[in-house]
């Protein structure tokens, strides 16, 4: 097999930022190519150059393709060329059918006229394909993530495909739909197209990758073939963060205290459709220092129970109770949920977490403004060091706090909501997904970050569709499916397997 | 990811340019303009007289602007402002000529009859989420109605003087007028209020004392800092324009009492869009309503607010609006709006909410009325003045969105 892409001495600057500094990557004809890296390391940044969404010019540094030199002037350029990717946020239009977001830009048209029966017998053999049983016809909003990524990779296989890019592609997956979805990924190899996946579920990586390259601070570190060793979680790791880890969850003295938190029957309807319970008399209880986890499958109801117990941020007809220290506490709306103590962390950063046309600085501040004013004026300077203390703490990787959030890479994105509700000092977290998109090293910091929080009495509650992650930090978990409580597990007994089985008996 | 280094101070400069040339351009765009009216009308355009009808002229669109520039950050937009300018003139005019109301009880209450129309407007969009457009459209109609009704068709003055002065009166100079005779001709003229003369020294200082602060601020956290040169330049140009438009001021009849009601005004918002809490949180509701809502933002009560704030601003116009023409007539205010909401845009608001600042959308309404008064000195006929209004505010939204397609 012979080199598909080359990308030489690849180096691309940003105001302030040098994201890229003489980067290789060699892609073989045929294989799956992963890139990894902690956040920020470049690796979004190095495909959006191979995809010519930064045109040739904006960087420096050669891409070689299929044997010539490549100068993508644009996305639809590299398109033309097979390059085709898939980016990190989903691109697809909600409230198109899935045939229409296929053929979007790409219409099977007679004359301008969209022929409809090709349009959606094309799109349905592409449904095929990748796995879905979907009607074309069904909108994409009323699927879930997981199959709005197959359909993401159905547009892919649309326009001719050579080499496919992945970017985080099972970040905001289920585990079964990851699984899925790396199937898919192994059956287009036999198909001959290569893949280039970018990823930080090393466990996933070992599992579909032929090659793996290590991006560090914008460099390339390494690059590891599986033909020749096995390639290891360990090895990457260390690669990643420059050190080894031997613990991937950091050690924490568990005793938790009395109780903190206490929800009590509560029950939620469904915003649009009056008649939908989406929770069902859910009873669970959260004592200080703490760490409690909720497991469940996409769609289990945990994000809605979650936002509907912060200010009843979701649902209608909420019924039931929360006590705080034993006492009932007011969480009608967000601002009376936060000065009782609460802090929802969103697992959609990018619509329900940020401003991303502000600041670092000013997201952090957003949801605890006072704690840096006196009577309603902003004091900068308090303003500033008290960012300034998260971006060290949290290790934001940016030039600066006053850099717009909307340039940060995902994962450091993540990290400046966790600042924006630590800065808030809850006594209970609400934390989902809190690890999406994030690499090891940060994972661990992230792990730290909980455990502090723990060590203070304080009481967290994690959701996750990492089961690992909660067997390795909770202390008690909750499983969750189709908006019900449906067991409670104690860490010591506690295993994927149990958890698997108490969601499948239901 | 590493830290670039710039290669010298060359590289430094023109980086910086890149990054904020929307704001120097409008600045730069309004002293062009300046210069080219002031050559074209042969110095008339920077009459002592002419400055203070420019004044005097644009003060209700600038304090409209106000009010739109937070209605358009908070991710919305008032289109019915104009409408609601005459209605409030011609409450005041029915009130006090008809009725015989004093001026006293009339202006508080044309105040609060602003406010209560801002409410009743904000009410839908805040809480039923009407989008604003809509309701504002409603509204533009409805205010159109009542002011017609309320003054049946006529036209309703003269107000007495009192009234009056709310538009035409100026400022009594501190000093008796023997100083600044003794002094003006020194400067060539032949009298000087040394208010005016002041009160333009204090304002330059005061903008080169807070652009200090501001310069210590960033280099104590190391932000990018404005190369020295534009530093310099920037003030030494804004200070100087500000002491010679005061000097000219105080050679006619010195400070006009709306000029003081708008620098009030404008230093009033500028402290509360960048300082206060209260402005930051309009900024995040229009950057992202959602976020800013999980973040314990009451978005519902900001928006409210902010259409009760233009109602109000909207009603000072109104009167300062009356007060100048002396009278109230049925089609005051008509399609002002446009002017308001191009002034907040060619200051560089964004169309989406989030982005915006306070003395953009003063410079940008300047920037319309020196166009305004310029071509009319000139004798353009209203046809071309209005298409070359409309391209300048093609062109400054181009300007924008270019500029940010670059940075991106
Ligand atoms: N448009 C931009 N302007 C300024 N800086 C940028 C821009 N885009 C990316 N960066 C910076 O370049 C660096 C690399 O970002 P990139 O998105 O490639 O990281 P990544 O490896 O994909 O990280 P993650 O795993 O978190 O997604 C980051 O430091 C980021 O802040
Ligand atoms: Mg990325």
């Amino acid at each position: 097999m012979t080199a598909l892409l080359e990308m030489r001495a690849i180096t691309k600057t940003f105001p302030g930022v040098k994201a890229l500094d003489q980067v290789q990557l060699s892609v073989r004809e045929g294989e799956i190519h992963a890139l990894v890296g902690e956040n920020g390391a470049g690796k979004s940044t190095l495909m959006k150059v191979l995809s010519g969404v930064y045109p040739a010019g904006s960087y420096e540094g050669e891409i070689h393709y299929d044997g010539a030199l490549a100068e993508f002037r644009d996305i639809s350029d590299s398109e033309a060329r097979g390059v085709i990717i898939i980016h990190q946020e989903l691109a697809l239009v909600p409230l198109l059918s899935i045939a229409e977001n296929i053929f979007l830009g790409n219409e099977r048209a007679r004359g301008g006229v969209i022929d409809w029966r090709e349009t959606n017998a094309r799109a349905a053999d592409l449904l095929r394909k990748v796995g879905l049983s979907e009607a074309p016809q069904t909108k994409v909003d009323s699927l879930g993530v997981g199959k709005q990524q197959l359909v993401e990779i159905a547009k892919a296989l649309s326009k001719d495909v050579r080499l496919l890019i992945l970017d985080e592609p099972t970040a905001a997956l289920s585990e079964s739909d990851s699984q899925a979805l790396l199937d898919l990924m192994l059956e287009l190899k036999t198909q001959g197209v290569t893949q280039i996946i970018i990823s930080h579920k090393l466990n996933e990586v070992r599992r579909v990758a032929d090659s793996v390259t290590v991006i560090r601070d914008g460099t390339t570190v390494s690059t590891m073939d599986a033909r020749s060793a096995p390639i290891t979680e360990a090895l990457i790791v260390r690669d990643m963060v420059g050190r080894d880890m031997a613990h991937r969850y950091p050690e924490r003295e568990r005793r938790s205290g009395a109780t903190l938190m206490e929800v009590k029957g509560w029950n939620v309807w469904h915003p649009e459709h009056a008649d939908r319970q989406v929770i069902r008399d859910v009873n669970f209880t959260v004592r200080a220092g703490e760490v409690v986890g909720i497991a469940g499958l996409m769609g289990a109801g945990r994000t809605e129970l979650a936002m509907s117990i912060f200010g009843r941020s979701y649902g209608r007809n909420i019924s039931g109770e929360v006590l705080l220290n034993g006492q009932p506490a007011d969480t009608s709306n967000v601002p009376r949920a936060i000065a009782a103590g609460l802090a929802y962390v969103t697992e959609d950063r990018k619509s329900l977490g940020l401003v991303l046309d502000e600041t670092i600085q000013r997201n952090i501040t957003l949801s605890n403004l006072e704690a840096v004013s006196t009577s309603g004026v902003i004091n900068e300077n308090e303003e500033t060091r008290v960012s300034e203390r998260y971006r060290a703490a949290m290790a934001i990787r940016t030039p600066s706090v006053f850099q717009k959030v909307v340039n940060l890479s995902g994962g450091n994105q993540q990290k400046v909501v966790l600042s924006k509700w630590l800065f808030a000092e809850p006594e209970v977290l609400i934390l989902d997904e809190p690890t999406r998109g994030i690499d090891v090293g940060a994972k661990f910091e992230i792990y730290g970050i909980i455990n502090d929080l723990s060590a203070q009495g304080k009481g967290v509650v994690m959701i996750s569709s990492e089961m690992p992650e909660l067997l390795g930090m909770c202390d008690r978990i909750y499983v969750m499916n189709e908006g019900a409580l449906v067991g409670e597990l104690a860490a010591s007994e506690a295993s994927q397997e149990r958890i698997m089985s108490l969601i499948v008996t239901e | 990811m590493a830290l670039a280094e710039h290669s010298g101070a060359q590289t430094g400069v023109m980086h910086y340019l890149k990054n904020n040339l929307r704001e120097y351009g409008l600045l730069f765009a309004l002293i062009a303009i300046m210069v080219f009216f002031q050559i074209v009308t042969d110095g008339t355009l920077l009459r002592p007289v002419n400055i203070t009808n420019l004044f005097l002229q644009n003060s209700y669109i600038i304090i409209m602007a106000l009010g739109m520039l937070v209605v358009i950050v908070s991710g919305n937009i008032d289109l019915s402002v104009g409408s609601v300018m005459g209605f409030i003139g011609a409450l005041a005019a029915v009130m006090i000529v008809n009725l015989d109301y004093s001026v006293y009880v009339t202006v508080p209450i044309c105040l609060v009859v602003g406010g209560l129309v801002g409410a009743a407007q904000g009410y839908w969009v805040a809480y039923w989420k009407i989008p604003s457009f809509i309701v504002t459209l409603a509204g533009m109609l409805v205010f159109r109605g009542l002011s017609l009704w309320l003054l049946e068709g006529q036209s309703v003055g003269p107000f007495p003087r009192e009234f009056q002065v709310i538009a035409t009166g100026f400022v009594p100079d501190v000093l008796p007028a023997s100083v600044g005779e003794g002094i003006a001709p020194i400067f060539g003229a032949n009298r000087l209020n040394m208010l005016a003369f002041l009160m333009g020294i204090a304002a330059a200082g005061i903008i080169v004392w807070s652009a200090l602060r501001q310069r210590a601020r960033n280099r104590a956290y190391g932000i990018e800092d404005e190369p020295q040169v534009f530093f310099v330049a920037r003030l030494a140009i804004i200070s100087a324009a500000l002491i010679f438009i005061m000097f000219k001021l105080s050679t006619f009849r010195g400070l006009p009492n709306v000029l003081i009601t708008m620098g009030v005004l404008t230093v009033i918002y500028t402290f509360l869009t960048e300082s206060t809490t209260l402005g930051r949180r309009v900024y995040a509701l229009g950057g992202n309503e959602k976020a800013a809502k999980l973040s314990g933002i009451k978005t519902e009560r900001l928006t409210f607010l902010a259409f009760v704030n233009m109602g109000v601003l909207a009603a000072i116009a109104g009167l300062v609006f009356a007060a100048r023409l002396n009278t109230a007539t049925p089609k005051a205010g008509f399609a002002l709006e446009l002017d308001v909401i191009a002034a907040v845009f060619i200051g560089g608001a964004s169309m989406s909410g989030g982005v915006g600042k306070i003395v953009g959308a003063v410079v940008g309404a300047f920037l319309m009325g020196v166009l305004n008064n310029g071509m009319s000195i000139m004798g353009i006929g209203i046809d071309y003045q209005q298409m070359i209004k409309g391209l300048v505010l093609l062109a400054a939204v181009i300007f924008d969105v270019y500029n940010k397609s670059k940075q991106g």
